[in-house]
């Protein structure tokens, strides 16, 4: 049972993998990180209850990730914002001001 | 006989329902092209994903993955469409390699996780938690004793994370 959670979770990971890579809109791609952030709290509580030493820490683990993901969306759309009322622009093709 | 046999248990039946509900939001929310349309089926991913948290037994993490993701995070990101692109449409694809060379690039990370997966032999384990009975009192008592400097940490965290997102999501006086 835990390879099939295991599977899972790596499904979800390169799906929003591939969506992190290949979207322009600045608010998918964070979307998509959230993706991958949940695959990983999904292997975290799998391996909380079928692991080799199965214990709590794992769940409480996610716990953390999961409060440390909303800090990173909240900052992450603050970031969004502010960048388009400056470049009028929400595309991630065009902040390429450290390039020049 | 031999061949492929399947227990079909309950946890395995929920697990296949969830496990659909899941892979056909995210697909979806890469397939979709408004984009408000893509925000529900991530929170149904998220729901799916809440509900196999549930099968696992860890039903504390299950409400706090409605609460905050389902909840919270969906409607940040509604906001944050609201603010930035209104009527947001994704535009046709102008770099057909960049996509491709993407696609194959996660195609063959998954090839590598699930080979990996398959051959890993996994220690015969202690049979697995029952966590389910007081799940939310035992992990109380955990965060307040031997995980309490974290969790001061991140509640310290998350007061500074918002108020810097206030601050730069405010207008800027002229």
């Amino acid at each position: 049972m835990l390879s099939s959670y295991l599977t899972m979770a790596a499904i979800l990971f390169c799906i929003g993998l591939y969506g992190a890579l290949t979207k322009r809109n600045a608010v998918i791609v964070l979307m998509s990180v959230e993706l991958m952030l949940n695959s990983v709290n999904l292997n975290l509580v799998a391996f909380s209850k079928y692991g080799v030493v199965p214990s709590l820490t794992g769940q409480i683990f996610s716990l953390f990730t999961i409060s440390v993901a909303a800090a990173e969306v909240a900052v992450g759309v603050a970031i969004l914002i502010a960048l388009f009322r400056s470049r009028g622009s929400a595309n991630v093709d065009e902040f390429n001001e450290m390039r020049r | 006989m031999g061949g492929f046999y399947i227990d079909w248990s309950g946890e395995l039946v929920a697990f296949f329902a969830f496990a659909v509900v899941m892979i056909v939001g995210a697909v979806l929310m890469l397939t979709l092209t408004k984009v408000v349309h893509m925000v529900a089926s991530l929170a149904a991913v998220f729901l799916g994903l809440g509900g196999m948290f549930v099968v696992l037994e860890a039903e504390f993490v299950a409400f706090t993955q409605v609460l905050l993701y389902a909840g919270a995070v969906t409607i940040l990101l509604i906001f944050g469409i609201m603010m930035t692109d209104h009527q947001a449409v994704q535009r046709e694809p102008v770099r057909p390699a960049h996509e491709i060379v993407s696609a194959v690039a996660s195609i063959v990370l998954f090839g590598i996780l699930f080979y990996a997966i398959r051959t890993t032999e996994f220690a015969p384990s202690a049979p697995p938690l029952q966590a389910g009975v007081d799940n939310a009192m035992e992990i109380g008592k955990q965060l307040y004793t031997q995980h309490v400097i974290p969790f001061e940490l991140v509640s310290v965290l998350l007061t500074v994370a918002f108020i810097g997102a206030i601050v730069i999501a405010k207008k800027e006086a002229e």
